[in-house]
C-alpha cells in the first residue's frame, strides 16, 4: 500500500488529474491481453520525461514498484502489478517529434500507436516497417520494449533493427541516451540492443530515434494453396533459396483451414491442405517478375490453386483470410493460450508434426498458423478453462511444445516475451550462467528492484544473490 | 433493495456477453470517446471491465462508475471492429440503467437525466415540459425524444439548434397514400427529428417511393423510437415506447418498415430486439418481426432500384457524406454512396474519416459537450477539406450535430439528408 504522503508526491509531480486511486481505475490499468488481472495501488499518468524521472526517483527513495505501460496490448503479462504499486502509462507522451526526410530517421515518443507512426511518415513517402498485428493500438514504446515484429520480418527484421536511438530513465532516476542519430557507432556497450525487448524492466523508455526506409513502390499478395504442410513449408525455403525475400510469407495450416472454413466460406479446395499467404514489394517491374518466377518456383511442390491480386481491394480479400484466424478460434474453444515459439525456417513441418503429436496425446485442440518465413509459429493450444483439468494440460502440452522448439534449435518466444506467461519455462531455455550475467544487468541498474518486478526471472531468483 | 436485485438481474442477463472480452485492446483504435478522454476508463475494453466488476459486486455504482459510463457515444464502433463482437453499447446501456436505478436524479444532475428517471410515458413528458420551458418546445409533444435531445443546457446556448417546423410532417399527410398495385407497401417511420425539424426529409422520402409506386403508410400514432432514452439507461420508458411503436407498426401489413433516420433504425432494427426482447420475452417475437423488416431508406431505394438520373437533376454540386454511425454499423455505407454517385451533377469527394462518429452520441453532448466539440471539430475539418458545397448523410440526428459544427467553424457547407439530394427533381415538380 502506497502512503497519502507518497500518493500527495505523485500528484505533485505530475498533477493531481494524472495521479488516480479509485478502484475503477485501478481496474482499468490491471489487465492486458493475457488474461490475468491484478490491481495496482495507483496509476500514474506523467506528461513528460522529467515527471518520469521524478516518479522513479521517488519510488527508488520509497521502494515502491513502478510498472511502465503503453497500450496494455502485451500477451505475456508484461505491464501487469503483480504485488501492487503504481502504474506508469506513458501514453500522454504521444508526438512524433520530427520526421527527418534527409537522414531518413524520425524521432518519437513512446506512446504514439504505431499505426499512426507509419502513417505519418508514409505521407512522406518514407517506410516503417515493423508490423505487429496489435499495430493499430499498440505504442511504439511497447514494441521497442516488446522488440515487436510481425509479417513483414522476413524482409526487414522487426523493431530493433529499426531502433537506432533512446532516451531512456533508469530506475534510479537518471536520464540516459543511448545510440544515437548516425548508422555506425561503436562507443562504449549497445545500451539500445539491451534495452529492446527488455520488457520494461530496465529502464523507462521516453524518446525513440527510429530509421527510416523509402517506400516501397507497389506489392502485389498471392494465396497459394498447397496439399500438404510440407508442400507450403518447402515454397518457403524455395523461394527465399532463389534468392526472393517476399516481404511476408504467412502460413496457415490444415486445423487453421478448417477453422476459419467453418464460419466463413473462404472457397479452399478439399485438398487444400495448408495455405501460404505470399506477399512481395518493391518497384512494380521487379514484383511483377517476382510474382511469377515464385508461382513457377512453387508448382512442384503440391500447389493446389494460386490467387493473384490485381488491385488493392483483392489484395486486401485475400489478407481477411489470414485475419479471420484469430476470430475463428473462438469456435473451437473460448479460452486460448497463444504461444510463438520460432524454429529454422526448414524445421517448420518438424515442429508441426510434434505438435500434432502433442494434441493427440492430450486431446485438447492445437491450431497453428504465423509468420513461415522466419519460423515463427502461433500455437494456440485451444480449451475450455471451466472444465476441470484442461488448464493443467494446456500447461503440461504447452512445456512440451516449448521443448519441442528449443529441440529443433529455435526459441520459446519470438515476439511476445517472457512477462509473467513463460517465466516458469524460462529455464528451458537458458542456462543458469545465462540468467546470472541478466540478473547482474538488472541488479546494476536497478538495485532496489523497483521497475517491473517480478517480471521476466521466476520470483524469488529476481537478484542475483548477494 | 428493490432495485438492487433489479440491476445485478439485469446484469446477469448479460453476463455471457461480458465474458466474451478477452482485453485484446483492439477497441483502443475505434473508440472515440477514449480518442477524446485518453484514459482506459472511456474505451470499450475498461466499460466492459467495470461491467464485469459491478456484476461480481466489488465496486459500487459511485460517481466513478457513472463517470466511465457517461463516457460513450453508442456509436457502436466498437462492436463493429472487435474481433469476438462483444455488444459494449449494450453493457452501457444496461450499466447506465443500473446508476440510474440506484442513483436517480441525483447523479443525473443534467436535465436529461431528470427526464428520464421519471418513469411513465406521462410522467416523462411532463417533466420535459417543465424541466425545458415553453419557450422552444410548446409545439412538440410530451412524450417526443426531441425534448431529449435538447435539454435545457442547450437551449439558448451557443448551440445552433434548426427551426421548429411550421407544421410538423405527421399532421401534413393522411394516414395511407395509395401507390401502384403489386408495388411495395411501406410502413414509414418518420422519427422525431424528420417530424419537427427536418420536415423536409419526410417529403423527400415520400417523392421518391411514390415516384417508384410504392404505397406509403405513415401511422400517425407512431412514438419517438427511445433512443435518447435507452442512451440515458431508461430501458423501462423504451419499452413503453417500443410497446407503442409496435402497435402502431403492426397495424398495416408492409413489405417493410423504412426509417430516414440511422438512429430510428438502429432502434428498431437492432437495439430493440437486443435489449427489450430479451428482457420482455412476451414482446420478444414482435419486435424481432419489425426487426427483420426494418430497412433504411437509401439500402431500400437501392433494393428498389432507383436510378437517380429521373429524380436527382439539379446544379453542379460537389458533394461528400457522413456514414452515421447507426447505418455503418449495419454495413449499409456503400448503398448511399452509389445512389448519390448515379445522380446527375453530383461529384462526391470522399472525406478523410467519412465512417468517423460526428461526435453527438446520445446523452454524449449533454455530458460532454466539450468533448462533443472536440469531436465534431475534426468531422467539420474533413467536410470543410473536401472543397464540397454540402455534406450529405443520412440521420437528422447527425444533419444537426454537423450543422451546428460546420456553423460553429464559419462554414457555408450546407447540410442536407442524402434523400433530399435524390429527390431534388421530384420536389421542384
Ligand atoms: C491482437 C493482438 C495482436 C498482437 N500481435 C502481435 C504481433 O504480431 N507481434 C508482436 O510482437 N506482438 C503482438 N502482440 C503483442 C503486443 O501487442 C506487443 O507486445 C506490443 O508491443 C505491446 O505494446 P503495448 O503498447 O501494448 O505495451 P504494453 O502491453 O503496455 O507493455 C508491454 C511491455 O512493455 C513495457 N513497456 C511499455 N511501454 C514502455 C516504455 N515506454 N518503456 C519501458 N517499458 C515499456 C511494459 O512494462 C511491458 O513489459 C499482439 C497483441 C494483441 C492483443
Ligand atoms: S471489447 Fe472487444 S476489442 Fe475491446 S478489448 Fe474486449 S475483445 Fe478486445
Ligand atoms: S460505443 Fe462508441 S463510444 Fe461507446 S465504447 Fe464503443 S466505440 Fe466507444
Amino acid at each position: 500500500m502506497l502512503s497519502q504522503k507518497i500518493l500527495d508526491e505523485l500528484k505533485k509531480i505530475v498533477g493531481p488529474d494524472n495521479v488516480a486511486t479509485d478502484r475503477q481505475d485501478l481496474i482499468c490499468y490491471g489487465y492486458d491481453a493475457t488474461q490475468m488481472e491484478f490491481l495496482p495501488d495507483a496509476v500514474v499518468h506523467p506528461g513528460s520525461t522529467d515527471e518520469v524521472a521524478a516518479v522513479l526517483k521517488l519510488a527508488n527513495a520509497a521502494k515502491f514498484p513502478v510498472f511502465p505501460r503503453g497500450a496494455g496490448s502485451g500477451f505475456t503479462g508484461g505491464a501487469l502489478p503483480k504485488g501492487g504499486g503504481v502504474v506508469l502509462v506513458v501514453t500522454r507522451l504521444n508526438r512524433i517529434l520530427r520526421i527527418d526526410t534527409e537522414n531518413l530517421i524520425a524521432e518519437v515518443e513512446p506512446g504514439v500507436v504505431t499505426e499512426q507512426f507509419q502513417q505519418e511518415v508514409e505521407k512522406l513517402g518514407l517506410f516503417y516497417p515493423p508490423d505487429p498485428a496489435s499495430l493499430k493500438f499498440s505504442t511504439l514504446g511497447g514494441n521497442v520494449a516488446e522488440n515487436a515484429g510481425g509479417p513483414r520480418c522476413v524482409k526487414y527484421g522487426v523493431t530493433r533493427d529499426f531502433v537506432m536511438g533512446l532516451e531512456v530513465v533508469l530506475p534510479t532516476g537518471e536520464i540516459i541516451r543511448t545510440g544515437g542519430e548516425t548508422y555506425k557507432g561503436v562507443v562504449g556497450y549497445d545500451l539500445t540492443r539491451l534495452l529492446c525487448g527488455s520488457e520494461g524492466t530496465l529502464g523507462v523508455i521516453t524518446k525513440i530515434i527510429f530509421k527510416l526506409l523509402p517506400l516501397p513502390e507497389a506489392k502485389k499478395t498471392m494465396l497459394t494453396i498447397f496439399d500438404s504442410i510440407d508442400g507450403a513449408a518447402k515454397a518457403v525455403s524455395t523461394i527465399i533459396g532463389n534468392k526472393i525475400i517476399p516481404t511476408t510469407l504467412e502460413f496457415m495450416d490444415y486445423a487453421t483451414l478448417q477453422c476459419v472454413n467453418k464460419r466463413f466460406s473462404l472457397g479452399i479446395p478439399d485438398n487444400g491442405r495448408a495455405v501460404l499467404l505470399i506477399e512481395v514489394d518493391g518497384d512494380r517491374d521487379l514484383i511483377e517478375k517476382q510474382a511469377t518466377r515464385i508461382q513457377e518456383l512453387i508448382k512442384p511442390l503440391g500447389l493446389v490453386e494460386c490467387k493473384i491480386a490485381k488491385d488493392a481491394a483483392e489484395s486486401e480479400a485475400l489478407w481477411k483470410v489470414r485475419r479471420l484466424v484469430s476470430p475463428s478460434l473462438r469456435d473451437v474453444n473460448p479460452d486460448k493460450f497463444n504461444e510463438d515459439i520460432v524454429v529454422p525456417r526448414s524445421k517448420v513441418p518438424d515442429v508441426i508434426r510434434v505438435i500434432e503429436k502433442i494434441q493427440q496425446r492430450y486431446d485438447i485442440p492445437i491450431v497453428n498458423f504465423g509468420h513461415a518465413g522466419d519460423g515463427n509459429i502461433h500455437v494456440n493450444v485451444m480449451i475450455d478453462k471451466s472444465v476441470p483439468g484442461q488448464e493443467e494440460k494446456a500447461h503440461k502440452a504447452i512445456a512440451e511444445i516449448f521443448q519441442a522448439a528449443l529441440d529443433l534449435n529455435g526459441t520459446m518466444s519470438g515476439e511476445h516475451g517472457v512477462g509473467l506467461a513463460k517465466q516458469p519455462y524460462i529455464h528451458l531455455e537458458l542456462k543458469p550462467a545465462q540468467v546470472a550475467a541478466m540478473q547482474a544487468i538488472k541488479q546494476a541498474l536497478d538495485p532496489n528492484n523497483i521497475l517491473n518486478p517480478g517480471k521476466m526471472f521466476p520470483v524469488g531468483q529476481q537478484c542475483a544473490p548477494e | 433493495m428493490e432495485n438492487k436485485n433489479k440491476n445485478s438481474e439485469a446484469l446477469k442477463r448479460i453476463e455471457s456477453e461480458l465474458k466474451k472480452c478477452v482485453k485484446c485492446g483492439a477497441c483502443r483504435a475505434h473508440c472515440p470517446a477514449f480518442a477524446t478522454f485518453g484514459k482506459e476508463p472511456a474505451v470499450a475494453r475498461g466499460k466492459v471491465a467495470l461491467a464485469q466488476h459491478l456484476l461480481k459486486g466489488d465496486i459500487e455504482l459511485d460517481d466513478a462508475t457513472y463517470s466511465a459510463m457517461s463516457k460513450c457515444l453508442l456509436c457502436g464502433s466498437c462492436v463493429e471492429k472487435c474481433p469476438n463482437n462483444v455488444p459494449t453499447d449494450e453493457i452501457v446501456m444496461v450499466a447506465r440503467e443500473a446508476l440510474s436505478n440506484q442513483r436517480g436524479l441525483t447523479t443525473f444532475h443534467s436535465a436529461v437525466g431528470r427526464v428520464i428517471a421519471n418513469r411513465s410515458l406521462m410522467k416523462f413528458g411532463a417533466a420535459a415540459a417543465r424541466i425545458l420551458g415553453p419557450l422552444f418546445f410548446r409545439k412538440v409533444p410530451e412524450t417526443s425524444g426531441l425534448r431529449l435531445r435538447f435539454p435545457l443546457p442547450f437551449v439558448g446556448g451557443k448551440r445552433h439548434i434548426p427551426p421548429l417546423a411550421k407544421k410538423p410532417f405527421l399532421e401534413r399527410h393522411p394516414e395511407v397514400i395509395p401507390g401502384e398495385p403489386g408495388k411495395p407497401r411501406i410502413v414509414y417511420f418518420v422519427g422525431c427529428m424528420t417530424n419537427f425539424c427536418y420536415p423536409q426529409v419526410g417529403e423527400a422520402a415520400l417523392a421518391l417511393f411514390r415516384h417508384l409506386g410504392c404505397t406509403v403508410i405513415i401511422p400517425k400514432n407512431q412514438q419517438c423510437c427511445g433512443l435518447p432514452g435507452m442512451s440515458g439507461g431508461d430501458l423501462d420508458t423504451v419499452r413503453e415506447l417500443a410497446e407503442a411503436n409496435l402497435a402502431a407498426l403492426e397495424k398495416y401489413e408492409a413489405d417493410y418498415i423504412m426509417t430516414a433516420c440511422a438512429t430510428c433504425g438502429g432502434a428498431l432494427h437492432k437495439f430493440y430486439p437486443n435489449l427489450i426482447g430479451k428482457r420482455h420475452p412476451a414482446l420478444a417475437a414482435r419486435l424481432k418481426a419489425v426487426a427483420d423488416k426494418t430497412v433504411d431508406a437509401a439500402q431500400l431505394l437501392h433494393k428498389l432500384g432507383l436510378k437517380p438520373e429521373e429524380t436527382g437533376a439539379g446544379n453542379e454540386v460537389r458533394i461528400t457524406y457522413h456514414d452515421p454511425c447507426h447505418l455503418r454499423t449495419r454495413a449499409i455505407t456503400s448503398q448511399p454512396r452509389e445512389l448519390l454517385r448515379g445522380a446527375p451533377g453530383i461529384e462526391l469527394a470522399e472525406m478523410e474519416g467519412a465512417d468517423k462518429c460526428c461526435g453527438l452520441g446520445g446523452t454524449f453532448n449533454v455530458y460532454h459537450y466539450e468533448s462533443s466539440l472536440a469531436i465534431n471539430k475534426m468531422k467539420s475539418a474533413a467536410i470543410i477539406k473536401t472543397g464540397a458545397q454540402a455534406v450529405a448523410t443520412g440521420c437528422p440526428g447527425c444533419m444537426m450535430q454537423l450543422s451546428d459544427g460546420l456553423k460553429q467553424h464559419g462554414s457555408s457547407v450546407q447540410v442536407v439528408h442524402t434523400l433530399q439530394v435524390l429527390a431534388r427533381r421530384l420536389l421542384k415538380s
